[in-house]
């Protein structure tokens, strides 16, 4: 008797945890994975200008897609963007989060602000911001570099790589100076004084001990930046423009230009599995890399 | 001329002062605690030495040259610190190998080294192992080989033992003090702990907000208190109100309803302090003090009683030499000799 009462008891805690979850899984499941699931199935079937979407299973828009020397250049122009912003975001955000944590009280506050408050603006309204910046001839960053005199002709930024890598620099910069910031609150301060003791200049004490100690923020972070370059849309929708597409802006003009809805859908899956494997192969590399020192 | 001096050493913060115009004199192979409750300077004037603090005024000296203008990495000295300040992406050995490297020691020597150093502290086996992976007293004894293999001319040691368990503590202390004597490097120590202070020294600079009280060998500070604030807190000690008068040609010291002859005239009010080891019960009541047994707790080795006497509570030590002891509720009357008393005018006791 009292036995059974035990294991319905057990069998009822055991249950718990998915019974108290169910809630948020069921609207994960609604709102992420069935969308995705569509997604993939859509991108399997067949579309003409007159007849619209035929639900058939053909393998034509992925042939499109990885045969076509357009989406090839599409991608790689994502792909290349994506690790210049990875790039640029390590080489500025992880010195900039170690200053950061290196300032003193009023001034540490005041400056974490200033680079954290650009999230608290709307990604549209910083890009035109940029747009502004650079605007053709007339740009703000041209005149002013024309009239210093570093340039003779003005540099293209609009509707160039260059301007969208700038731009998406500045847009992504927060998530890897946060995320390199994590990494030194758990530095111990006394082990930079450690090193200074045993000899060590401070350029030998950044490069040898803090760095290697840093690295596993730095290549989060760049994960983190390497997976919104990719997917990001506004960005390279106002600076990029119709000229210079990516995968993203690619996907929503066949939506919702073209209308070639399972021709988008090819291409947002493809970018979809292309980040995954990116991310969770660097992820790998990482962790394997660094659990021994840090696990 | 001493090997380490410091010179009216001291340091403000804002208006507040951390070190007071300190001097001490170090000699080579020396080694020397610097012993204080926390907030009393100790750290300071270690963090001053090792240059992570520049100091507002005064100066440092070693082998007779000016230390306050050298950059602390070319102070040549070894540290270690409290938390150890182990470089974690490192194993032991890349550890203890890094200052040999900034030293630029070639290859051969530098292992060489390195495992000597390495099974000097006893880790040996462990050269390969990362920090993450260590006990708490292995990582301290990394930090110290750290320290060591440079062959720093003075080692610094900040509160090196408090983060490990008391057994394991007392075992680093006969450790520390056998490694220092073998390679005979001047040290200076900064604890809080007494015991730590007293077990490792040649000699302890009892430390209180910021200014010097006593310096001195440890057992002439513990007999010898020159404050009731060394006496305090150098071990536990009873500290009893009296008064010094002359009666009949002589002074003596009137503690409760006892006299003791003292030398000479310290004040009128004074406060007595003595170590509760030096007290025994007696049945003369010539140079005693009345009282009753409180509080009588057995621990092993010894007896500690809590006695209930006109000056107040006095705490007792007794020896377990299987003696019959007095018992809770029993009036007793408590005597100690002249010379194991400390007498200071009251006014300074309550400094």
């Amino acid at each position: 008797m009292s036995v059974a009462v035990t294991s319905t008891v057990v069998v009822r805690q055991s249950r718990a945890p998915y019974l108290l979850s169910a809630p948020a899984l069921l609207l994960f499941a609604g709102v992420v994975l069935v969308p995705i699931a569509m997604t993939v199935i859509l991108s399997f079937h067949d579309w003409g200008q007159y007849k619209g979407i035929d639900p058939v299973f053909i393998l034509k828009n992925w042939r499109e897609v990885i045969e076509d020397g357009y989406f090839h250049e599409m991608f790689l122009r994502t792909l290349r963007i994506s690790v210049l912003v990875t790039l640029f975001a390590a080489v500025f955000g992880a010195p900039e989060a170690y200053i950061l944590n290196r300032m003193q009280k009023p001034w540490k506050g005041i400056f974490l602000l200033v680079i954290l408050g650009p999230l608290l603006i709307s990604v549209v309204a910083r890009t035109l911001g940029w747009a502004l910046l650079f605007g053709g001839e007339t740009g703000v960053i041209n005149k002013a570099l024309l009239n210093m005199g570093v340039i003779q002709a003005p540099i293209p930024f609009m509707f160039t790589e260059t301007g969208v890598v700038i731009a998406l620099s500045h847009v992504l910069m927060p998530f890897m100076v946060l995320s390199v910031w994590a990494g030194l609150q758990r530095l111990d301060p006394q082990v930079e004084n450690a090193a200074l003791s045993l000899g060590a200049s401070h350029m030998t004490v950044l490069r040898r001990i803090v760095l290697p100690q840093v690295m596993p923020g730095i290549l989060s972070g760049a994960i983190i930046v390497f997976a919104l370059a990719a997917s990001a849309f506004a960005t390279p929708a106002i600076i990029g423009g119709r000229r210079l597409k990516v995968a993203s802006t690619l996907a929503y003009d066949e939506f919702l230009n073209t209308l070639n809805w399972p021709l988008g859908a090819a291409v947002a899956t493809l970018l979809l599995v292309a980040l995954v494997a990116i991310i969770v192969g660097c992820n790998r590399l990482v962790e394997r890399r660094y659990a021994q020192v840090f696990q | 001329m001493p090997f380490l001096a410091l010179e009216a050493l001291t340091k403000r913060f804002g208006d507040q002062v951390a070190v007071d115009a300190l001097d001490l004199a170090v000699e080579q192979g020396e080694f020397v605690s610097l012993l204080g409750p926390s907030g009393c300077g100790k750290t300071t004037t270690l963090q001053m030495i090792a240059g992570f603090v520049e100091p507002t005024s005064g100066a440092i000296t070693l082998e007779g040259r000016d230390l306050l203008g050298i950059k602390p990495s070319q102070r040549g000295l070894g540290i270690v610190f409290q938390s150890y300040a182990l470089f974690p992406h490192m194993t032991a050995a890349e550890n203890v190998a890094f200052g040999l490297e900034m030293r630029n020691v070639l290859r051969a020597e530098r292992d060489q080294r390195v495992t000597q150093t390495l099974a000097l502290v006893g880790l040996g086996a462990l050269a390969d192992r990362y920090p993450r992976r260590m006990s708490g007293g292995q990582q301290q004894r990394v930090a110290l080989a750290r320290a060591l293999v440079i062959q720093p001319r003075i080692l610094l040691l900040d509160e090196p033992l408090s983060n490990l368990d008391a057994k394991l503590r007392e075992e680093m202390q006969i450790e520390l003090r056998q490694i220092q004597r073998t390679v005979g490097t001047t040290t200076i120590l900064v604890t809080h702990d007494q015991a730590e202070a007293m077990a490792l020294s040649d000699r302890i600079v009892v430390m209180n907000k910021g200014k010097v009280e006593q310096v001195g060998r440890p057992h002439e500070a513990y007999e010898k208190p020159a404050s009731a604030f060394v006496a305090g807190f150098l071990g536990k000690t009873n500290v009893l109100p009296g008064s010094v008068r002359r009666e009949n040609g002589t002074s003596v010291a009137v503690i409760g309803d006892g006299r003791w002859p003292v030398a000479d005239d310290v004040g009128d009010d004074v406060t007595v302090s003595v170590r509760p080891e030096k007290i025994d019960f007696t049945d003369s009541a010539a140079g005693s003090i009345g009282g009753t047994v409180r509080t009588r707790i057995f621990q092993g080795n010894h007896w500690l009683y809590q006695i209930e006497t006109p000056c107040g509570l006095v705490t007792v030590i007794r020896q377990n030499a299987g003696q019959t002891v007095p018992a809770e509720g029993v009036a007793v009357r408590l005597t100690w000799r002249p010379q194991d008393m400390a007498i200071q005018p009251a006014a300074a006791a309550t400094r």
